[in-house]
C-alpha cells in the first residue's frame, strides 16, 4: 500500500513534482504516464528514499519514508530506470549480493536465485560478467533482482524498455504472478499498451502533478469514447464525444472524409497532456 | 647524511603516504564512481543495511589495501637493507592513518558531485599534504605559523610516529589522541553524508 500526501520535489526552480496525492491499494498494480520530464522518476526516487522530498510525506505499508528508513527498505524492491548492476560481477553474483543485502539465509538464496534465473531465462549467463550481457538481459537481470527478496512493495521505472516483444511479456508475467501473491506494483512506462495490458489503476503526469487517475476505461470514458480524426493540411485532428452517434452527427457536419473510431488510451494521453509527439 | 640514513629517514615517510594514498584514493575513486557513474551505490541504499554499515564497509576495504600497500614498501626497503623497527604500534599506525584517509575518502566522494573535482581534491589537498607532512624533509626548518598547521595534519603525525618507532623510540602518545580524533570524526561525518540524500 502506497499513500502520497502532497509529495513535492523542487530541484532549484523546476518544480519536478509539484504536490500530488495518490493511494495505491495493497495488491494493486499502479502505472504512472506521462509525457519525458513529467516527475515519474523523482517521484520513485522520493518513495524510495534516494530523494529527499521537499514537502510532503508518504507512506510504504504505514511506513513513512523519512522516518522509518530501514522498515520501508525491507517492503520494497526497485528497478531504476537506468542499469545500475555491477558491471564487474557476474549474473549470479549480483542477484547473490541483493539476497546478502536482505539478509536471506543462505538456502533460499540459491533456490531464488535459481527460479529467477529461470524465468528471465538467464540461467546460462549466470557464470558471465554483467557487462558482457546485451541491454535486454540487464534489463531483465535487473527486474530479477528487484524480486529477488519477495519485496511486498515493487518500483518500476520503465521496466521494459528495450526488450524484444516476447521477453517484455514474460516480464509482464513476473509481474503478474507476484501481484497475485499480494505485492503492489507501481510502474512507469511509456508504453501505453503496457499500462493498459498490466495496470487496474493508471495516472498521468504532466509537469510535476498528476492530472488525471482512474481505470483505463474510466480514462476513456473521460475523454470520450469515441473519436473523430479529421485530416485538415497534413495535421490530424481528434474530437471526442461520449458515443458514436454523436460523433456521426458531427461526421456528417463536415465536408471532408474521416475516420470514426473508439477512442484507446494513448487519445486519452496526447489529450490529456496537450503534447504530441514532437511538439 | 649518507645514504643509508637517508632510507632510514625516508621509508617511514613513504609508508604513511602510501598508507593514506592508496586507502584514500581506492575509497574515494570507487565511492565518487559508484554514486555518480555506475549508480551501483543505490542497491546498497535502497537495501536494509545502515549507514554506518556502508561506511564501515568502504573505509574496511580501504584500509586492507592501504595497508598491503604499507606491506609492500616496508619489504621493498627491507631489500634495499633498510634499517628500521617494526612493532605492533607501527602497524596500529598504519591501520589508524588508513581508517582516517579511508574514511576521508568517504566523505569525499559522497559530497563531490564530478570526478574532475574529485581528482583536483586529491591534486590540491592530499598531495601537497604528502609534500609538506615530513615525508621526504623534516619540517623543523620551515616558517613557524607554517609548522603549526602541519602540526594539526594528521599525516604529519603518521609520519613523525612511523619515524619514531622505526628508529627504535617511543613515539609521542598525542599522536595516537590525534589519529582516534580524525577517525572518529571523519567516520561520523561519512556516516552523515551517506545518510543524507539529495
Ligand atoms: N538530479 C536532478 N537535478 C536537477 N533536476 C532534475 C534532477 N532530476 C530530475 N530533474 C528535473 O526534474 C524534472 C522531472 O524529471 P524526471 O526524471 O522525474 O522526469 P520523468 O517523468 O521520469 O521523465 P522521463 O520520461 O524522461 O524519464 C525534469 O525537469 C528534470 O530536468
Ligand atoms: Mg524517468
Amino acid at each position: 500500500m502506497i499513500k502520497i500526501n502532497q509529495l513535492t520535489k523542487y530541484y532549484g526552480k523546476i518544480k519536478a513534482v509539484n504536490g500530488i496525492d495518490l493511494h495505491v491499494g495493497g495488491g494493486e498494480i499502479f502505472g504512472l504516464l506521462g509525457p519525458n520530464g513529467a516527475g515519474k522518476t523523482t517521484t520513485i526516487r522520493m518513495l524510495t528514499m534516494l530523494a529527499k522530498p521537499s514537502g510532503g510525506k508518504a507512506f510504504i505499508n504505514g511506513y513513512e519514508i523519512t522516518r522509518d528508513l530501514l522498515k520501508v527498505k525491507k517492503e520494497i524492491g526497485v528497478v531504476p530506470q537506468y542499469m545500475n548492476l555491477d558491471i564487474e560481477m557476474t549474473t549470479w553474483e549480483n542477484l547473490e549480493l541483493h539476497g546478502r543485502l536482505h539478509k536471506m539465509p543462505k538456502d533460499d538464496r540459491r533456490k531464488r536465485i535459481q527460479e529467477l534465473l529461470d524465468y528471465v531465462e538467464l540461467r546460462d549467463r549466470a557464470g558471465d560478467l554483467v557487462g558482457k550481457l546485451s541491454g535486454g538481459m540487464k534489463r531483465r537481470l535487473m527486474v530479477a533482482r528487484a524480486l529477488m527478496h519477495y519485496p511486498h512493495v515493487l518500483f518500476l521505472d520503465e521496466p521494459t524498455v528495450g526488450l524484444d516483444p516476447q521477453t517484455r511479456r514474460r516480464i509482464w508475467d513476473l509481474i503478474r504472478r507476484m501481484n497475485n501473491d499480494g505485492m503492489t506494483v507501481l510502474l512507469t512506462t511509456h508504453y501505453i499498451e503496457e499500462s493498459e495490458m498490466l495496470c487496474h489503476r493508471i495516472g498521468i503526469m504532466d509537469r510535476g502533478q498528476l492530472i488525471a487517475l482512474g481505470t483505463p476505461e474510466e480514462l476513456k470514458k473521460r475523454v470520450g469514447e469515441v473519436v473523430v480524426e479529421t485530416l485538415n493540411q497534413g495535421c490530424t485532428k481528434y474530437k471526442f464525444f461520449a458515443d458514436r452517434e454523436q460523433a456521426v452527427k458531427y461526421a456528417r457536419s463536415l465536408k471532408q472524409n474521416v475516420i470514426i473510431r473508439e477512442s484507446n488510451l494513448e487519445d486519452v494521453f496526447v489529450e490529456l497532456t496537450g503534447r504530441k509527439v514532437g511538439d | 647524511m649518507n645514504g643509508g640514513n637517508y632510507l632510514q629517514f625516508v621509508v617511514p615517510g613513504i609508508i604513511a603516504l602510501s598508507a593514506m594514498n592508496t586507502s584514500f584514493n581506492t575509497v574515494g575513486a570507487s565511492l565518487n564512481m559508484s554514486r555518480l557513474y555506475h549508480k551501483t551505490l543505490e542497491e546498497y541504499l535502497t537495501a536494509p543495511i545502515s549507514a554506518f554499515s556502508i561506511v564501515l564497509g568502504n573505509v574496511l576495504a580501504g584500509s586492507l589495501r592501504g595497508i598491503l600497500a604499507s606491506i609492500i614498501i616496508l619489504g621493498l626497503a627491507f631489500v634495499f637493507g633498510a634499517k628500521i623497527t617494526v612493532n605492533f604500534w607501527f602497524f596500529l599506525i598504519i591501520l589508524l592513518t588508513c581508517f582516517l584517509f579511508a574514511s576521508l575518502g568517504v566523505v569525499a566522494a559522497m559530497t563531490i558531485d564530478s570526478h574532475e573535482d574529485m581528482s583536483n581534491f586529491s591534486t590540491f589537498v592530499i598531495l601537497p599534504m604528502s609534500f609538506l607532512c615530513g615525508t621526504f624533509f623534516s619540517s623543523e626548518k620551515l616558517p613557524e605559523f607554517i609548522r603549526y598547521f602541519i602540526e594539526l595534519l594528521p599525516l604529519t603525525h603518521a609520519s613523525q610516529s612511523l619515524r619514531a618507532i622505526a628508529w627504535g623510540y617511543d613515539f609521542p602518545a598525542v599522536s595516537l589522541l590525534v589519529f582516534l580524533g580524525y577517525s572518529v570524526v571523519l567516520f561520523a561525518a561519512g556516516v552523515i553524508v551517506v545518510r543524507k540524500v539529495k
